[in-house]
Formats: C-alpha cells, sequence, structure tokens
C-alpha cells in the first residue's frame, strides 16, 4: 500500500497537463475550455476515491497520511506545514469566493445550444425538387455563389469565415447536417439568424435571411446541393430516401 | 403517411371542444412513417375494454396551468394560488405521485420475484424479504392514492378547461380505471392478508398467482394514466368515430407504447434501489451481527434487481426518444438538440453516478464478503473501472461546450473540434452499451468470486467467455465509431439495435455458461454476509437519489418538451404560466420534489416497521455492547478499517 496517496497526486497532475498541454497539440484540436477539464478532473477524483476506498486496508493507507497530517500526528517537519495548510485553506475559499463573486468586465460563459427547435410548419416539409444531378449541380452552383464565402468547400473554411466567431458550420462534419433533416435546413436557410426562436437564446448567427434572394425552390437545390458537396445524408425515418 | 388531427365531437360537443382549441384551429400534423387506420382503431379498440382509464388518479406529467382570466360570461380557464403558483403546485403533487406510484408498481413486482425465488430455492430469506415489503405497499398504496386524489382536485381546480377536454376524450377509459383500481385494491388485500394462511403448498401457489394478478392489475393501472400523459405529447384525435374510438385512438398515441415500456422497466430500478437504499439504512443502523447480516443480503438483492432493471434502461430511453423525434421533429430537437438538451448532461452524470455506486456496491461485496479476493480481483476491478470513467466522461461531454468567449474563440466557437464528436448519439450509444457490458461483467465476476472450477472444460469455457467480451466491446466500439459515416436511419435502424443486441447476446451467452460452470465448481471461500463496510450502505442509499432524481429530471424534460402547449399541436396554454421555467428553477424543485419523496418513503417505512421495531426492541435493555453501536450513531470506525479484513474478523456467523 506504499505510496497509494503519491500515485493519484501523480496521476491527477498528469490528466491535467495532458488536457492543459497535450490534447490542443494534437492534429485537429483546440484547446479545452476549463469547463470540460474540472469535469474531466472531478471525474478522475472520484475514480480515485472509489478505488481507494474498496478495501479498509486502502482506505486506511490513504486517508490515513491524511488524517495524520491534520491531526498533527504525523509530527516533525509536517507540523509546520500543517499550520501552514490550516491558515492557506481558509484563504484559498476566500479567494475562489471572490473570485466567483467580484463584479469582471469578462462576459459570462455562454451554454449556446446550436440546433434550435424549428417552428411547428416547418417540421413536416419534405423536399419537393426531384434528386436529379441536374437539380443537384444547379443546388451546387447557387451554394458557390451564396453559401461559399462563409462556409467554403462544405467545410466553414470560406473565406469570410474568420471573420465570424463562432464560425460558419463545417458540413464535412458528421455532427452537423447529417444530423438534421432537410426541413431544418430549410428553415435556418430561409429565415437566416433573424428567423431564430427567442427560446434557447444567446443565438450568434450572421445567416442572411436567403428568403429575400432565392425561392423556395432554389432553397431545397441548395440543400441537395449541400449534402450531395458534403458527401452527408440527411436525417430521415425512411430507408428508401 | 399523415395522420390528421380534427376537431371530431358531434353537435354540441363539437362546439364545446373548438371553444377550448386555440383559434379553433384545425390543425394537421404528420406523424412519418407510421400508418393508423380506423380499422385497425376499431379492432384494437375493443381491446381496449381491458386498458381503459377514470382520472381519480394521475393525469402525471401535467405541470402547465395558467391563471384565471375570466370574465363574468366566459368559463374559467385557469385559477392561481397565490405565492407558490398553480404550476409549482401541481408540479410538485404530480411528481410525488408519479415517483409514489412508480414505488407503489415496482414494489410488487420485486416482491413477487423474491417470493418465487424463495419458493422454488426454498430459501425462506426470500419470502421474509417479499412479505416485508409487500407490508409496505399497504400504506404505500394509500399514499400514493391520496395524492391522486388530491392532483385530481387541483387539476379541476387550476386547470378546468383542458380537463374538461380531456374528459371529453378518455371518458371511457376513466370507468376502465375505476374498475382496475377496485381488482388491485382487493387482489393486494387477499395477497398481503393472506401470505401466513397461503404459505404451504396449493395455497402458495395460489398466493403466488394474486401476486401475478397484482402485477398484471398493477401494469394496466400504469399504462392507462400514461395514455393521458402521451396524449399531451403526441395527440391522435380522430375524426369521427364513437366515444370509445376516439378514446381508443387516443390511448393509441405513437409515444404510448414507449413510454410504458421505459416506466415498467423504471419502476422496477426504482423498487430495487429503494428497496436497497431501506436495507442500507438498517444496515447501518443495525445493533446486532444478525441484523447486519439480514440486511447486507438485503441490500444486496435490492441492489441486484436495481442494476438487473438498469441494464435495460438505456435503451428503452433511447427507442422513447427516437419515437418523439420521429413523431414530431421540433419537439426531438427541442429536447435533445434545443434548450432541453441541457438536461440529458445532467442525465448522463446522474446516470454515470448510478453506474459507479451499483459496481462500487459490487466491488465492495467481493472485496468485503468473500474474504482474500481483494487481491484476486484488484487489477480487473481497476480495469472496469478506467473503462466506465472513460465512457462516463464521452456521455457527459456535451456536444456544445460551456467556454468563455475567449476559450470560445481559441476553440472555434463553442464545439470543440476533436472532443465534439463525443457530443453526438453515436458516441453516447457506444459508451452507454460499453457501460452496460461493465456492469455485467461485474454482477459475473461478483457471482464467481470465491469459487475454483473443477470441470474439464473450464478452460474453453474462460477462453470463451473472455473472447465473446472482447470481440462484443470491439464491435459496439466499431459499430459506433463507423455510426458517423452513415445516414442517420442507417445509424439509428441498424446500428444502434446491432450494439444493443450484441450486448444481449454477451448476456445470454456469458449467463449460462457462467451458471454450468459453477454448478460443478468448488467453494473456496464462503460468502461473509454482515461485513461490508458503512460506505456500502451510504452507496446503496445515493444510488435510491440517484433514481429518483434522474424521474423528476426526465419528467420535466417529458412535460416541458410540450413547451407551451397542454395537448402539444392542439390546445395552447394560454396562462401566465405558458413558458418554460429556467433549468436553474426547475432543478431546484426537482431537488424539492426527490427530498419530499424520500421523506414520504422515510416517513412510510418507519410507520410500516415501527411494531417489528419494538417486538424486536422488547427485552433488550441496558449499555450497548462495544462494537455494536449502529454505524451511523458513530460505530463506524469498528466496522471499517484494515482490522475488519483480518481472517479472523471474517469468520462466517
Amino acid at each position: 500500500m506504499k505510496g497509494v496517496l503519491v500515485r493519484p497526486i501523480f496521476l491527477t497532475v498528469f490528466i491535467y497537463l495532458f488536457l492543459k498541454f497535450i490534447v490542443p497539440n494534437l492534429p485537429h484540436s483546440a484547446p479545452l475550455p476549463s469547463s470540460l477539464i474540472f469535469l474531466y478532473l472531478m471525474l478522475t477524483t472520484a475514480g480515485i476515491v472509489i478505488f481507494a476506498t474498496l478495501s479498509g486496508a486502502s482506505k486506511d493507507a490513504f486517508f490515513g497520511p491524511m488524517l495524520r497530517f491534520l491531526t498533527g500526528e504525523s509530527g516533525g517537519a509536517f507540523g509546520g506545514a500543517r499550520y501552514l495548510v490550516l491558515a492557506l485553506f481558509p484563504l484559498l475559499v476566500g479567494w475562489q469566493t471572490y473570485g466567483s463573486t467580484a463584479s469582471s468586465d469578462a462576459p459570462p460563459a455562454e451554454n449556446r445550444t446550436i440546433h434550435p427547435a424549428p417552428p411547428g410548419e416547418y417540421t413536416g416539409l419534405s423536399n419537393p425538387v426531384p434528386k436529379t444531378p441536374d437539380n443537384i449541380m444547379y443546388g451546387k452552383g447557387l451554394y458557390a455563389s451564396r453559401c461559399s464565402p462563409c462556409h467554403g468547400n462544405f467545410d466553414g473554411k470560406g473565406f469570410a469565415a474568420p471573420g465570424f466567431t463562432p464560425p460558419p458550420a463545417n458540413f464535412k462534419d458528421p455532427t452537423t447536417i447529417a444530423m438534421l433533416q432537410e426541413s431544418f435546413l430549410f428553415w435556418r436557410i430561409k429565415k437566416g439568424g433573424v428567423g431564430l426562436p427567442v427560446e434557447g437564446m444567446p443565438w450568434k448567427s450572421a445567416m442572411p435571411r436567403w428568403e429575400l434572394e432565392l425561392s423556395d425552390e432554389d432553397i431545397w437545390k441548395v440543400i441537395m446541393g449541400e449534402y450531395d458537396g458534403a458527401g452527408q445524408k440527411p436525417r430521415t425515418w425512411d430507408e428508401s430516401e | 403517411m399523415t395522420a390528421r388531427l380534427r376537431n371530431q365531437q358531434p353537435g354540441n360537443r363539437r362546439e364545446a371542444a373548438n371553444d377550448i382549441m386555440v383559434n379553433d384551429e384545425v390543425r394537421t400534423m404528420r406523424h412519418q412513417g407510421r400508418i393508423v387506420t380506423n380499422h385497425g382503431r376499431q379492432l384494437a379498440g375493443r381491446v381496449a375494454l381491458l386498458a381503459g382509464c377514470a382520472a381519480l388518479f394521475g393525469l402525471a406529467g401535467m405541470p402547465d396551468v395558467a391563471l384565471a382570466q375570466e370574465s363574468a360570461s366566459a368559463p374559467t380557464a385557469y385559477r392561481d394560488i397565490p405565492y407558490i403558483g398553480s404550476r409549482n403546485l401541481v408540479w410538485i403533487i404530480a411528481q410525488l405521485h408519479l415517483l409514489l406510484a412508480g414505488f407503489v408498481l415496482g414494489v410488487p413486482i420485486f416482491a413477487w420475484l423474491c417470493e418465487i425465488v424463495g419458493w422454488k430455492s426454498g430459501d425462506k430469506r426470500y419470502d421474509k424479504l417479499a412479505k416485508e415489503f409487500t407490508k409496505l405497499l399497504t400504506s404505500s398504496y394509500a399514499t400514493t392514492a391520496l395524492f391522486g386524489g388530491i392532483l385530481l382536485f387541483m387539476l379541476i381546480g387550476f386547470y378546468p378547461k383542458l380537463m374538461t377536454y380531456l374528459t371529453d376524450i378518455f371518458f371511457p377509459s376513466f370507468l376502465v380505471y375505476c374498475a382496475l383500481f377496485l381488482v388491485e385494491t382487493a387482489t393486494l388485500y387477499l395477497y398481503w392478508y393472506g401470505w401466513d394462511a397461503m404459505a404451504e403448498g396449493n395455497g402458495k401457489k395460489f398466493h403466488i398467482f394474486l401476486g401475478f394478478l397484482l402485477n398484471v392489475f398493477a401494469f394496466f393501472i400504469m399504462i392507462v394514466p400514461n395514455s393521458w400523459a402521451t396524449f399531451q405529447a403526441s395527440p391522435v384525435v380522430l375524426a369521427e368515430g364513437s366515444d370509445f374510438a376516439r378514446a381508443w385512438a387516443a390511448t393509441w398515441n405513437p409515444t404510448w407504447w414507449p413510454v410504458n415500456v421505459h416506466r415498467l422497466i423504471a419502476n422496477v430500478v426504482l423498487g430495487g434501489y429503494i428497496c436497497g437504499a431501506y436495507a442500507g439504512i438498517r444496515y447501518l443502523s443495525a445493533k446486532s451481527q444478525e441484523e447486519r447480516y439480514h440486511y447486507d443480503w438485503m441490500g444486496y438483492v435490492g441492489n441486484f434487481i436495481g442494476v438487473f432493471g438498469l441494464l435495460p434502461l438505456p435503451f428503452a430511453g433511447y427507442w422513447l426518444m427516437r419515437e418523439i423525434y420521429q413523431y414530431n421533429q421540433q419537439m426531438g430537437i427541442t429536447l435533445m438538440g434545443g434548450f432541453l438538451s441541457w438536461l440529458f448532461i445532467l442525465q448522463a452524470m446522474l446516470i454515470g453516478v448510478l453506474f459507479l455506486g451499483s459496481n462500487y456496491y459490487f466491488w465492495l461485496g467481493i472485496t468485503h464478503r468473500i474474504p482474500g479476493s481483494e487481491t484476486q480481483y484488484r487489477k480487473p476491478i481497476m480495469a472496469m473501472l478506467i473503462i466506465l470513467l472513460l465512457c462516463l466522461a464521452v456521455w457527459m461531454t456535451p456536444h456544445s461546450l460551456v467556454a468563455s468567449l475567449a476559450e470560445a474563440q481559441q476553440m472555434g466557437g463553442t464545439h470543440h473540434p476533436l472532443l465534439g464528436v463525443f457530443g453526438v448519439m453515436s458516441a453516447k450509444m457506444t459508451v452507454a452499451n460499453l457501460m452496460v457490458l461493465v456492469t455485467f461483467m461485474s454482477f459475473i465476476m461478483y457471482w464467481r468470486a470465491g469459487k475454483q472450477d473443477t470441470a474439464g472444460w473450464a478452460k474453453v469455457a474462460k477462453a470463451v467467455i473472455g473472447a465473446v467480451l472482447a470481440l462484443a466491446g470491439i464491435a459496439v466500439i466499431v459499430l459506433g465509431v463507423w455510426g458517423y459515416f452513415v445516414p442517420a436511419i442507417i445509424r439509428i435502424n441498424y446500428f444502434s439495435t446491432s450494439q444493443v443486441g450484441i450486448v444481449i447476446f454477451v448476456m445470454l451467452t456469458i449467463t449460462p455458461l457462467t451458471a454450468l460452470l459453477l454448478k460443478s465448481a468448488k467453494t473456496t471461500t464462503e460468502m461473509v454476509w454482515g461485513k461490508m463496510p458503512p460506505r456500502a450502505g451510504y452507496a446503496l442509499v445515493l444510488n435510491a437519489v440517484m433514481v429518483i432524481l434522474l424521474m423528476t429530471l426526465m419528467g420535466y424534460a417529458r412535460s416541458s418538451s410540450r413547451v407551451h402547449w397542454h395537448v402539444y399541436g392542439v390546445m395552447r396554454d394560454s396562462s401566465q404560466y405558458a413558458f418554460s421555467p429556467a433549468l436553474g428553477y426547475a432543478a431546484t424543485l426537482m431537488a424539492l420534489n426527490t427530498f419530499l419523496f424520500c421523506m414520504l418513503v422515510a416517513f412510510i417505512f418507519w410507520v410500516a416497521t415501527m411494531g417489528d421495531k419494538a417486538k424486536a426492541t422488547a427485552g433488550v435493555k441496558g449499555p450497548v455492547e462495544p462494537g455494536r453501536i449502529p454505524a451511523m450513531a458513530g460505530g463506524a470506525q469498528s466496522l471499517d478499517g484494515a482490522a475488519i479484513d483480518s481472517p479472523e474478523a471474517n469468520r462466517p456467523v
């Protein structure tokens, strides 16, 4: 049971360093938000406590040093450290409390939901335009002229994309349009950012209201072109579609 | 195929119904891929005599309320109550009623199964356990009915317009519901009061048959109010036909059976874990070794039944969500991608704790009840724990992350380019399946602990078990990853179902194989009951609290998915409460409901066991012996630590 307390500390520190410094440097990755790092570290801690308390012996080996330290039984050099911890702990709590309650000019963290629910009148729609090569090609043409400046080659990396936060959607990502029905896209393209419902604010979308420029039929063709270009299929409930 | 929702009442009733439909709305809603014919309804309608409803109790899941805005001539649509508000009050009462109902319907399943095991095995402990819990039924049954009555009065008082509409649709089923309640009550009385009189021979067989009937009636009592609640979410309204035909069509709505199945399994889970929690508390307060022995064993049975129900529960939930999404895209996205999607991250946390708690209890059992097993199983336990935590990390990773502006800019939005892939169903289903597999293996490990295989083919069997498990794990992961590259319908219809099928195949293969192996196995270490550390008792209580919290959370999700509709797409909520409460506010009410339910159950347990405790303590006077102090009263140290692990302390009693 020796080292039963040291290993968890090393493990926790290693996981923190891994999440903070290694994951962001993996290919196609980015820094993780602190909320996610905190979540993973909580899981790590829970796992450590669960494993350490499986038997009476391992529990004593894990909590024993902490208890002895905090009750002053360790003695020696630990005595001074104990007073230091007992003094610093309230200060740490105070600092945390101050940090979480003090006024700040930083905007609050947002829990934006990406997919708002479409209005009822759009939910039952299906694409009325035949899926012919011509229509798909026509839709791709419209996409190239209207959508690609932001959404790029279906990958969300158009030349105007760097100007937006959040960036335009990457349609090649299997977690975007592949998860949605065509009617959802029809609504989002037709009504744009201004047509988003108030529920679940804040919406951040610079999407134009394309109904002002495109007919419904053209929007359906754009949708077909989008799916075809991105190599995705829309969500359907009928396998033959 | 389109099913039409039309105003269907002839004559005066049609006018009345028009009044309550917003804007005299005649709406058409699409039930994609769903065919409901009048012929089918009429045929099925005859069967519906068995499954009707009566509005004495229930109508769970209708917290949408509002204030009366009446004039002298107009009928009252809503009433309110000061301070707490009508919606909050109905929310609390409906949730408590639903939780109590879950308990009252779950416990008979639990008790009946225990009675059968006791009857078949001849182990009287199971019979005693079944009886102990049936005793709780009588008081909790009355409490459930009481809350159902309160709920009914409140619904009629606060929502007269909605109740008129629902009564008009469901009246025939109300009558059937009354009849079901009568036979259920009579059966319960016979089952409980006839326990000792029908303890042997054919009497016992008849008693078990009564238990079967009790559960059959209970099942129908559950599915009838389910039809009212699910009708509100996915209404099917016939344009013409008899009262009976309309009631049956409304009953057989798209989400009725998914909810029935989900709630049935959830009730078993609730019953099992509450039994576990009860055993845990009694274990912690036990003063004698005999008590500790009994309640340790009871905790094991409760946890086992809870886990038994927990394993298929995610799949039933998945089916329910699939039906909701297929029924209406708006509702599906509101739940899974819209403002309610955060609830599913909370759900992941709660389910994660539940899985961890259940496995932890199994592992504690291996370590403490089977002396000497700790060293043997420490590494496999660590491996399972790591897999569970990794799965949980994936399950809890949201699609859109909570991030500061600076963090979002670094990520290029709130969707992480690498870990964002964990935020969708393909990943969630994969890890849910893996967690179920790990939990199943925890149980198998517990089952095998302390036994030594003697069969000549044991090596081959163990190799088969290992291979099946490894291949199943790999197949589940491969299908999960592949699921990102196929159309959603292929993933939903084939990949997800295949994953579930693989897990079921593993269970159906390994369980009999293990049973065969154990038949000829030699017991090397006897199971020692009553030696679990106090934290095992607390783990059982934690599991029960998690299940209750989960039910309150999902109840809120299901009700809120209707957003500003009393009856989705048919009757709009036009009250001052026609908005979804903020998640933090809802979470406070969920916590309050959980607390109130725990207090109610504690009260029921206390009342029901008062007499037994008085008998047990009669004659036991004087100071408590050293080492006999209950864990809850400061004796935890004497029941835990390295000393309790020693062979001497673990001698069977």
